[in-house]
């Protein structure tokens, strides 16, 4: 395949041919375009026919002015004050919620990841514990959370359980592909040298894992902070709650200080997570 | 002129200052040094912050152990399915689907122009790159529910939220994957031909787009795979689609009609994604 294609540039380059022959030659993909655009077209408009536009309602217009003057006046009080309903608690709950979740998460994926790697376990049970993990995967967080509550209650505990639960799918799907690449042939100059399982497992595989384990890790703490976010919504702690209540009762100077809050805290999270990542990438 | 070569010195950093590294000396006379483990610092630091946050959290392992049986009570019904209930399942998780076809289509056109004016390579303008950045920025710090809240507040309860919320979403991710993909992109052509005597748009048409374009689709194709998943929690805030009947079957305690939902999400998820993996592989 690759050599016919070198041997068809050679003849053209062979025969000499204008700017205008090579142009005519392109490879035609009109067909191929136009295919992905019709595609689209049907696509769009067996979607669009169900998605209708009802116009705003009584109170649209106020709810878009309400919000826009409460991110442009945010109540003061409630943004620097530091009893348990003022915008830095619930900051500092949601980070709480995000770093337990992470930490509890991380270790929890350990076993699944190493009965799920192919290169470790037997077929069977390699496969077994991936559709455990896709199952994990595809229940949506906020059904995690309202299956939790029944069993801690209303409270930042909930959150903390369910991201502990959610976050096993995507960290130990990472986990896998770290463990099966593997070099298996340290393990091997390690057995040749006398060592131990032990110290097979100190000096040939930890050192492996240990870089890409805690870079999965502090980019699913950067997932979890923005989902703590949202959990609040049906009572499982961190800011999400609040902001959810002031919007349903039209709060707007509450809802602006809890949106100015919330940028902060995603913008400042984000930046460190991509340094510390790029910095453990580089070594 | 002094052309001594004078080392660069490298400033310690205030850890190494603190515990001197150890100095080892090898059987030929040489010596090394080692640094000392940062591990227990690291170590010590995690562990305050995990007390911290367990006080924060007011997280008790005991409550777990003691209500676990509730969980399991749940989950032993979520796999014994209700299969009389799939009929009323079809009309959300169409909705859904629609929702977030849509959305993707709508976020990721808008996407195009915006991730094209914030990538430092094709924009030479600092004040343009910097204001799309900081737009994009905005957005993706707002979760997907805020955003599909405040929509069904403005615009009525039903689909159009749900397709508005995916929508911006969709223009927050996929701009900022495309322009970062863009930046990496051979300008050579570009020169090129403009050295040929094209105009900018010209240039930009023929050598740049055929490079973005298959990165571009595959993130619109990964995007979607997302947003089928988010789009069914969406109808929780009011937003349309299968998060009404996920959250009704949760308030009714009808475990076995959540088990059919969930298990055709499950089956409708992970065909999508299936297939986006497979035309995902053919773009690269």
């Amino acid at each position: 395949m690759e050599k016919n294609k070198f041997e068809k540039v050679e003849q053209a380059v062979e025969s000499k041919l204008t700017v205008l022959e090579m142009y005519q030659r392109a490879p035609k993909r009109w067909l191929l375009y136009t295919g992905i655009v019709l595609l689209l077209a049907v696509l769009v408009g067996w979607s669009g026919s169900d998605v209708n536009f009802t116009g705003l309602t009584a109170t649209g217009t106020e709810v878009a002015k309400g919000i826009i003057s409460g991110i442009t006046h945010p109540d003061m009080g409630l943004m620097l004050g530091t009893s348990a309903t003022d915008v830095p608690y619930l900051i500092l709950q949601t980070i709480a919620i995000a770093v337990l979740g992470t930490v509890f998460g991380a270790i929890l994926a350990i076993p699944f990841a190493f009965l799920a790697a192919e290169n470790i376990m037997p077929k069977p049970i390699a496969y077994l514990f991936r559709a455990v993990i896709l199952m994990i995967r595809t229940i949506p967080s906020l059904v995690w959370a309202l299956m939790w509550i029944r069993v801690t209650g209303p409270g930042a505990a909930c959150g903390v359980i369910t991201q502990s639960v959610c976050s096993i799918g995507m960290i130990s799907k990472m986990y896998i592909t770290a463990i099966e690449d593997l070099d298996t042939r340290i393990l091997e100059s390690l057995d040749a040298m006398g060592c131990t399982p032990f110290q097979k497992i100190r000096y040939g595989v930890i050192p492996q894992l240990v870089a890409s384990f805690i870079s999965t890790t502090i980019y699913r703490f950067d997932i979890n902070l923005k989902d703590a976010t949202t959990l609040g919504i049906v009572g499982a702690g961190g800011i999400g709650a609040s902001l959810v209540q002031c919007l349903n009762s039209r709060r707007w100077s509450m809802v602006g200080s809890f949106i100015w809050g919330l940028m902060v805290l995603v913008l400042i999270i984000e930046y460190a997570s991509t340094r510390i990542r790029s910095k453990l990438a580089r070594g | 002129m002094n052309n001594e070569y004078k080392p660069k010195e490298v400033k310690e950093p205030l850890f190494d200052r603190i515990f001197k590294p150890q100095v080892i000396t090898l059987e030929n006379g040489h010596s090394t040094i080692r640094k000392r483990s940062r591990l227990p610092l690291i170590l010590i630091l995690l562990v305050a912050v995990l007390i911290w946050a367990l006080q924060m959290t007011e997280f008790r392992f005991s409550t777990i152990t003691r209500n676990f049986p509730k969980l399991l009570d749940i989950f032993l019904k979520l796999f014994q399915p209700d299969t009389s209930f799939f009929p009323k399942v079809i009309k959300p998780l169409v909705d859904t689907i629609k929702m977030s076809i849509l959305g993707t289509v709508i976020g990721c056109a808008l996407a195009l122009p915006v991730a094209v004016l914030s990538s430092s390579n094709i924009v030479h303008n600092k004040a343009v790159i910097s204001f799309c950045r900081f737009i994009l920025a905005l957005i993706r710090t707002l979760p997907t529910l805020v955003i599909a809240l405040v929509c069904a507040l403005i615009f009525s309860l039903g689909t159009f939220a749900g397709t508005l919320a995916i929508a911006i979403f969709t223009f927050g991710i996929v701009a900022k994957m495309l322009y970062e993909s863009i930046e990496t992109i051979d300008m050579g052509p570009f020169e090129a031909m403009e050295a040929l005597g094209a105009n900018k748009f010209q240039a930009f048409w023929s050598a740049c787009v055929p490079q973005i374009l298959p990165v571009y689709l595959s993130h619109c194709l990964y995007c979607f795979e997302m947003n089928v998943r988010a789009s069914a929690i969406l109808g929780y805030v009011g937003a349309g689609g299968l998060g009404i009947t996920i959250n009704e079957r949760i308030g009714w305690r009808d475990y076995n009609g959540l088990g059919t939902v969930l298990l055709t999400l499950f089956v409708v998820v992970l065909m999508i994604e299936f297939t986006s993996e497979y035309l995902r592989k053919k773009l690269s």
